[in-house]
């Protein structure tokens, strides 16, 4: 009996050292020695193994490669890479890792939109004091801006959604269709379109909201007075007079049938895409590489696809305006921040990595480096069926691009937006109605998260 | 556990005595197992629940006053009242399919009974994410076959996913996904009865049918009992179909379609940790009073019945 009770004794204290032996960190070795530490392991091999680590997240469809290309043209400083998701996905494991206080990497890639929300977490660190400078004049102004918020730099870019309008030309011309330069010629074309029995002219899809922000600031919105110098207060001006003109005008062409209320970025979308059953997708720069990507390739299918400038509502003052894109930002928790802001700095920043992001399709860069350079210019877009779109269309526009300012709650504004998109499209409120709505809902918001609204 | 007093008083009892602190040792593994990922998870996320933050603000100690918020947010409510009716039209297709699958494999002796088992089963070990997926297809306009089938008879096929049909589109994933399962259970059930009830009942002139509605289904009403506890808390807590269905769904699901969801956009896309813990926890007093009630509702009634 006594053998029978130690016996137990002894075996389920072993079952408890064995469930405590399964705690610690077992993945020792490539991650501990990174400057920031808990990020996880790295998906790339460390070329310089003596040189400090910093952890990145990005999830940049050619990032292994860029990251490889950093490795070997760095001995001060190796980059521990992984891939923590993409968008959204990444965002709430960061936000997760801001919340413990721990996990987060040491330089993290976000879109811009999403930098303020950060700051106010207090989960970025102020890269103007870690020499941003040196870089700031690789870049537009308006880019700076993006990443900006009075004299402090909180990311450094390296891709730009500088926003046009591709078409197709097999469709056009069928049809007859001039190429719109205003919105009221691209509603003209879209009834031209319809009463020729012929595809959608594009789409309203109400999970965009970041493209209906882009082409209400195109008409003047200028939705957030907000400077993460002080937090505590913003200006939120969504139901002006132009955004209520765009809102409306959309809504017109969902109510003749003339766009589809398809959502976006996925295969059903793509799918129409390919097939023709839109003429022309108001879309930025980011839209050839994704939809090569996707499968839309310019040739096989018959389509035939082309760039133009987004269409206009002053022809006389035209406005540019850009949707998507993203930066790498050092977090609060990297433990060597200098270190950490070389990094920043520097991956996908040399001419190489610059080169294999166009190639790819991957990027379009920001870094002026490349984009002022005649190579860039005049490279032939295959899915353009060898048009200098670059040239044409998308430097342009990226180089009157004038910044945008975020605010600190970009997730939950479109959430909302969504929201009111949908009402836009099933009709329930007119498009400047559920601009005043979503006015009022963001303000109580605002106000409910202990903003002063100015 | 033990208290020393007595052994030294009573050294015959001794060995009575010291067999519950041997009994801890023997769930130690579990408890500590149920302690760190069970208890202390909840343990934190209540304490969480008590304290609010605004994106502006500090963390301050609002004490029920998240609660209070939780009960009268109408994003809250309204994803509350899906699930509710949700769950209502749901149940009882899921108990009838389900019941009705197990009888007919009940009665069948037949080849084939083994293959439509494992075929109704099937749904079930394909994963919610993936059969969810699939159906995103079957339902879409471009790629499912809804439109060739209506272009037949010359009409143009529903969009499932339009806010006015995804109850149904949702309704008839859960259902495929679930069925099968419950009929499982109640099948396994129903092989527990005595056969040699049967008999009798033939022996007394019953009829078929008169055996499965009047002696099977009694016997086996406290499995059924149990799968409607299952369903009823699986859909109070729905997430998964609606998660995945969401990029395609136009608009149709938002960011409070269900509580859970909208839970998880709280704290994983808006930064509200606290006030996502609270509606978490909120959730859980539903499904606690909603499962309290059903049960007590079907105590009763069975109790009446004996």
């Amino acid at each position: 009996m006594k053998t029978t009770s130690l016996l137990a004794v002894v075996s389920a204290g072993a079952l408890l050292v064995t469930l405590a032996g399964c705690s610690p960190d077992v993945s020792a070795g490539t991650s501990t020695d990174s400057a920031g530490g808990d990020a996880g392991s790295c998906s790339n091999t460390i070329v310089n193994k003596d040189a400090p680590q910093v952890s990145v997240w990005a999830w940049y469809p050619n990032i292994n490669t860029v990251v490889d290309m950093f490795n070997k043209s760095h001995d001060d400083v190796q980059v521990c890479w992984s891939n923590a998701g993409q968008g959204a996905d990444e965002y709430a494991k960061f936000s997760t890792a801001i919340a413990a206080g721990t996990g987060a990497p040491d330089v993290v890639m976000l879109e811009a939109e999403v930098v303020p929300g950060f700051i106010l977490q207090d989960a970025l660190v102020d890269l103007s004091e870690h020499g941003a400078d040196d870089v700031k004049a690789n870049f537009s102004a308006g880019a700076w801006k993006d990443v900006s918020s009075g004299d402090s730099v909180y990311a450094i870019p390296v891709d730009g959604g500088p926003m046009a309008m591709i078409y197709r030309a097999d469709i056009f011309a069928k049809y007859g269709i001039a190429i719109p330069k205003t919105w009221d010629e691209y509603a003209a074309a879209a009834q031209q379109l319809k009463d020729a029995g012929g595809p959608f002219m594009g789409d309203f899809g109400s999970n965009v909201p970041a493209w209906f922000t882009a082409l209400m600031t195109q008409n003047g919105q200028t939705a957030w007075d907000y400077d993460s110098s002080d937090p505590q207060k913003i200006g939120i001006d969504l139901n002006d007079a132009g955004s209520k003109k765009v809102a409306d005008y959309w809504q017109d062409l969902v109510k003749k049938g003339l766009v589809d209320t398809k959502d976006q970025f996925n295969t059903d979308y793509i799918g129409g895409l390919t097939n023709g059953s839109y003429a022309t997708y108001v879309s930025a720069a980011w839209a050839p590489g994704y939809l090569t990507g996707a499968g839309a390739g310019a040739t096989g299918d018959g389509a035939e696809w082309q760039a133009a400038p987004l269409p206009q509502w002053d022809p006389a003052n035209p406005v540019s305006v850009n949707w998507g894109g993203s930066t790498f930002a050092v977090t609060t928790q990297a433990k060597d921040k200098d270190l950490a802001a070389t990094v920043a700095k520097e991956l996908y920043a040399s001419d190489e990595e610059l080169q294999d992001g166009v190639d790819t399709q991957t990027i379009f860069p920001l870094n002026q480096k490349m984009l002022a350079s005649d190579a860039f210019a005049d490279t032939p877009v295959k899915f353009f069926n060898g048009q200098t779109a670059n040239k044409d269309v998308y430097i342009p526009a990226e180089n009157a691009y004038k910044g945008y300012t975020y605010s600190p709650f970009t997730t939950y504004y479109y959430s909302e937006l969504t929201k009111s998109m949908v009402s836009i499209i099933d009709g329930s409120k007119s498009g400047s109605e559920s601009l005043d709505d979503l006015q009022k809902t963001m303000t109580d918001y605002a106000k409910a998260q202990g903003f002063t609204v100015k | 556990m033990t208290n020393p007093a007595a052994v030294l008083r009573a050294p015959s009892r001794r060995r009575n005595l010291r067999r519950p602190w041997i009994g801890w040792l023997f769930i130690a593994p579990f408890g500590v197992i149920f302690l760190v990922f069970l208890v202390a998870p909840l343990v934190y996320a209540f304490y969480l629940s008590l304290f609010s933050k605004g994106l502006a603000t500090g963390t301050t100690f609002s004490g029920a006053g998240n609660y209070v918020k939780a009960f009268t947010d109408p994003e809250f409510l309204s994803g509350i009242w899906f699930v509710i009716r949700f769950a209502v039209i749901l149940i009882p297709i899921q108990m009838a399919v389900s019941l009705a699958a197990a009888l007919v494999l009940d009665a069948l002796t037949t080849r084939l009974s083994r293959f439509a088992r494992l075929a109704i089963f099937v749904p079930y070990a394909i994963p919610a994410v993936v059969g969810t997926l699939m159906w995103g297809f079957l339902y879409s306009p471009t790629f499912g076959p809804l439109t060739g089938l209506f272009k037949v008879v010359n009409q143009s096929a529903p969009e499932i996913l339009s806010s006015g049909n995804i109850f149904g589109g949702l309704l008839n994933i859960v259902v495929w996904q679930w069925a099968g399962y419950y009929m499982i259970i109640i099948y396994a059930a129903l092989r527990g009865i005595d056969p040699s009830l049967y008999e009798a009942a033939r022996i007394d002139g019953a009829t078929p049918r008169q055996i499965a509605l009047r002696i099977k289904v009694p016997m086996i009403s406290s499995a059924m009992v149990l799968i409607l506890v299952f369903a009823l808390i699986g859909t109070l807590q729905f997430f998964t179909e609606p998660q995945v269905l969401r990029p395609i769904s136009n608009g149709s699901i938002t960011s409070s379609f269900t509580p859970n969801i909208y839970a998880f956009d709280l704290a994983f896309r808006f930064s509200q940790f606290n006030y996502a813990s609270t509606i978490s926890f909120s959730l859980g007093i539903v499904v606690f009073i909603a499962v309290y009630i059903f049960l007590f509702a079907s105590r009763k009634r069975r109790g009446g019945l004996s």
